[in-house]
C-alpha cells in the first residue's frame, strides 16, 4: 500500500512518474511509522465535496467536515496521491489551497472525455467526480478515526 | 408568516441593506421559485440567470426557425405571474433571459405588462451589444483570432460552422438600465454575477474600480447564481438532515454598503443556509481560487470569510479583489457532429457479465459494418459509470446493470446506423435483457463550445441600453 512506502521508495516512484511533489510532501510527515499509529480512512469521513466542469477539466472542491481536519487534508491529499488515485482517468492534477474555507480545490485535467456536449459520458460535466475523490484513503491517527466514528470494517476504510 | 430568527436585525447595523434574491439558477430551474421569492418576504431585486455555456446556441437555432424566438420563453409566463407583485412592491428584476433575442424578450414582457393593465408601471431596460455573430468576419479580418482558450486553435478553423457568438458583458449596462429607471432589465449574454453586481453598484454608488467591492459582489453573485444549490439543494454534508426540500427557499443576498453581505432565505421555506451549503457552492466550477475573472474585475476566493450569523444566515466578509483585464470572454457555439446513446438493462444473475458480453457483440457488429466513429464509449450503469475503475470489481449479485453505449462521429450516417443496432441485441444477444421500450435512440446534433478572449475595445462601444415603457 502506498502509504507504507519508505521515503526513498516514494521518491523513486515519483521519479518514475516524472513528478517531484511526492518527495517534497513526504518530508513534512511525522517520523512515527504510519502503519502503527494510523489507519487508512476514506475521505468521505473527513470531507464533503462538490464538483463542476470547465471544458474538459473537472474541478473538485474538497471541504473539511470540521475545521480541525483541514490541516490533515492539506498534508495528506497531495497532488501526487490524487494523481495516483485517478490513474488512467485524468491527465494532470492541480491543487489550490483555501485555508479560509478549510477547502482544497483540485483541477482534474482531461477528466471528462472531451467535456461539455462532446463527451459521451454519463457524467459529462463532472457533477459527481467529487464523490470519486471521496473514495480515496489517507492515513489518519487511530484515535481521530475512532472519534470520527469511522467504522472499523474494510468497507468503512475503502479500497 | 414566521419572523427570521437569530441576528435578523443586525443586518441593518450598517444602514442600508439591499436584498437580492435568486429566482432561477438555469433555464429549466424550478418555476415556483421566483413566485416564492417575491411573495415570501421582503426583497429589493430578483435576479434570474438563464444562460449556460451552450444555451445561446439552442436559442440561436430557435431564432433561425422563428425570428420572434431566441430567448428563454419560460421567462414571459413567469413575469406574467410575478409582475403585479413586482410593481406593487417596487421589486426590480435583472435577467439574462434575453438570450440571442433580448429585444424579442423585452417586447414579450411589455406585452404581458399591458395585458395585466400595468401600462406606465413597467419599464424594461434592454441591453444589447453582446451578440457578435454578424460581426465575426469583420473581427477576424481585423486581427481578432478568437483562439480557443483550451486548444489554442484560431476560430477560422471552424468559422463556417459557428452558430452563435456572444461576448460576456459585465454589470455596466445593468447599472445604466437601473439608473435609467428600468424595473425589469433584460439582457443577452451578461455574466451570471453581473446580474447581482449591477443592483449593488447601482444602490450603493460604488466606484466601478473599487475592486474589493467588485470582488464582494462577484462572490455574492456566484453564491446565488445557481439558485438553491447554495441553500440546501445538492448539499452533500449531512444531506439527510436537509428538510423541507419540497418547498426549498432560494438564496437571498442581503448586501451592505461596506461590501459585506449575508446569505439567507425567506422564513418558513425548506432547505438550509449554512457555512457548508455556501462553501459547497463557492467551490462549484472553481478554477484558480485566487483569480476568479469576470468582466468587472477579479475576485480572490481565498480571502472570503464566512460565519454562521444565525439560523439560515451566513455572513461573508473580508473579500479582496483586483482590477479587470482588458479582455472580455466570448462564448462561441459551433456545429461539431453527431452522437447517440443507446441503453439496455441486463438482470441478475451475472448482470454485469451479460452486459459486457452484449457490448462485445455490438462492437463487433459495428466493426463488421465498417462504421467509423470518433469515439465509442461503453459504461455499465450500476457498476462503473460515474467512478470508473475506482468502483472496484462489479458485484456479481447486482440485481441489474444498464449497458450504456455512446458513439460520436462527424458524419450522421454511422451514428444513424448505430441507433438501429441496439434493439436487435434483445433477440440476438445475451439473455435477461429489458428496458428497450423507448425504441431507437435519437441521433443528436452536437453543438460544441468555443471559449475565446477578445479586446474590450472591440465590444464595449457597441453595447446599448434602452428603456422601453409598457
Amino acid at each position: 500500500m502506498a502509504t507504507r512506502k519508505s521515503g526513498a521508495k516514494r521518491a523513486a516512484t515519483a521519479k518514475r512518474r516524472g513528478t517531484t511533489t511526492v518527495a517534497v510532501k513526504t518530508s513534512r510527515r511525522p517520523a512515527v511509522p504510519p502503519s502503527r499509529q494510523t489507519v487508512p480512512v476514506q475521505l468521505r469521513w473527513l470531507a464533503h465535496a462538490r464538483s463542476g466542469d470547465k471544458g474538459n477539466t473537472a474541478n473538485v472542491g474538497l471541504i473539511a467536515l470540521e475545521p480541525e481536519l483541514y490541516e490533515l487534508l492539506r498534508r495528506e491529499v497531495t497532488v501526487a496521491r490524487v494523481k495516483r488515485h485517478f490513474k488512467g482517468m485524468v491527465s494532470d492534477v492541480e491543487r489550490f489551497e483555501l485555508p479560509n474555507l478549510q477547502a482544497l480545490n483540485f483541477l482534474l485535467h482531461g477528466a471528462l472525455d472531451g467535456g461539455g456536449t462532446i463527451s459521451l459520458k454519463t457524467d459529462a460535466q463532472g457533477k459527481v467526480y467529487s464523490t470519486a475523490l471521496l473514495r480515496m484513503t489517507i492515513p489518519v491517527p487511530r484515535a481521530l478515526a475512532r472519534r470520527l466514528g469511522v467504522p472499523a470494517t474494510p468497507a468503512g476504510r475503502g479500497v | 408568516m414566521s419572523r427570521p430568527t437569530g441576528s435578523g436585525n443586525t443586518a441593518r447595523r450598517d444602514g442600508k441593506v439591499v436584498r437580492i434574491a435568486a429566482g432561477q439558477g438555469f433555464w429549466g430551474d424550478w418555476l415556483e421559485a421566483p413566485v416564492r421569492q417575491v411573495q415570501g418576504g421582503p426583497i429589493d431585486y430578483l435576479m434570474m440567470d438563464y444562460l449556460a455555456e451552450v444555451t445561446m446556441s439552442i436559442m440561436q437555432k430557435q431564432k433561425t426557425r422563428d425570428p420572434k424566438m431566441g430567448y428563454a420563453r419560460d421567462f414571459v409566463p413567469l413575469m406574467e405571474r410575478i409582475l403585479p407583485d413586482v410593481v406593487a412592491k417596487g421589486i426590480r428584476v435583472t435577467s439574462n433571459a434575453g438570450g440571442v433575442n433580448p429585444l424579442g424578450c423585452a417586447e414579450a414582457v411589455l406585452a404581458v405588462a399591458r395585458k395585466l393593465g400595468l401600462e406606465g408601471k413597467v419599464r424594461v431596460g434592454l441591453v444589447t451589444g453582446d451578440d457578435i455573430l454578424a460581426r465575426l468576419d469583420e473581427l477576424i479580418a481585423s486581427g481578432h483570432e478568437l483562439r480557443d482558450m483550451e486548444t489554442g486553435r484560431p476560430l477560422s478553423d471552424v468559422r463556417d460552422r459557428v452558430l452563435s457568438a456572444n461576448a460576456y458583458l459585465g454589470m455596466g449596462p445593468i447599472v445604466e438600465a437601473l439608473r435609467g429607471g428600468a424595473n425589469v432589465v433584460v439582457t443577452g449574454r451578461v455574466t451570471d454575477t453581473g446580474l447581482t453586481l449591477g443592483p449593488m453598484f447601482h444602490e450603493f454608488g460604488w466606484a466601478a474600480d473599487d475592486w474589493d467591492k467588485v470582488a464582494a459582489g462577484t462572490v455574492a453573485g456566484h453564491i446565488i447564481e445557481c439558485g438553491a444549490q447554495s441553500s440546501g439543494g445538492n448539499l452533500l454534508k449531512d444531506w439527510r438532515k436537509v428538510k423541507g426540500m419540497a418547498d426549498p427557499g432560494f438564496p437571498i443576498v442581503e448586501a451592505h454598503p461596506d461590501g459585506t453581505f449575508v446569505v439567507t432565505k425567506h422564513p418558513g421555506t425548506g432547505g438550509v443556509v449554512s457555512v457548508a451549503s455556501v462553501t459547497e457552492q463557492l467551490v462549484y466550477e472553481m478554477g484558480d481560487p485566487h483569480c476568479y475573472i469576470t468582466p468587472d474585475g477579479i475576485a480572490d476566493f481565498t480571502t472570503i470569510r464566512l460565519r454562521q450569523a444565525g439560523r439560515d444566515r451566513v455572513a461573508a466578509s473580508g473579500i479582496r479583489g483586483g482590477p479587470k483585464t482588458d479582455k472580455l470572454k466570448v462564448s462561441i457555439a459551433y456545429f461539431y457532429g453527431y452522437k447517440a446513446v443507446g441503453t439496455l438493462v441486463y438482470s441478475w444473475p451475472d448482470a454485469y457479465e451479460k452486459a459486457k458480453a452484449a457490448d462485445k457483440i455490438l462492437r463487433q457488429r459495428l466493426a463488421d459494418l465498417g462504421l467509423e466513429f470518433e469515439q465509442i464509449l461503453t459504461e455499465f450503469v450500476g457498476a462503473d459509470a460515474t467512478h470508473g475503475p475506482l468502483a472496484g470489481r462489479p458485484d456479481p449479485e447486482a440485481p441489474e446493470v444498464q449497458l450504456r453505449i455512446g458513439v460520436r462521429a462527424r458524419e450522421k450516417a454511422p451514428v444513424e446506423r448505430f441507433t438501429r443496432e441496439i434493439a436487435p441485441l434483445v433477440l440476438t444477444g445475451p439473455p435477461s435483457v429489458t428496458g428497450f421500450a423507448g425504441g431507437r435512440p435519437a441521433v443528436e446534433e452536437i453543438v460544441a463550445y468555443w471559449p475565446a478572449l477578445i479586446d474590450r475595445t472591440a465590444i464595449e462601444p457597441g453595447v446599448r441600453v434602452e428603456i422601453l415603457e409598457a
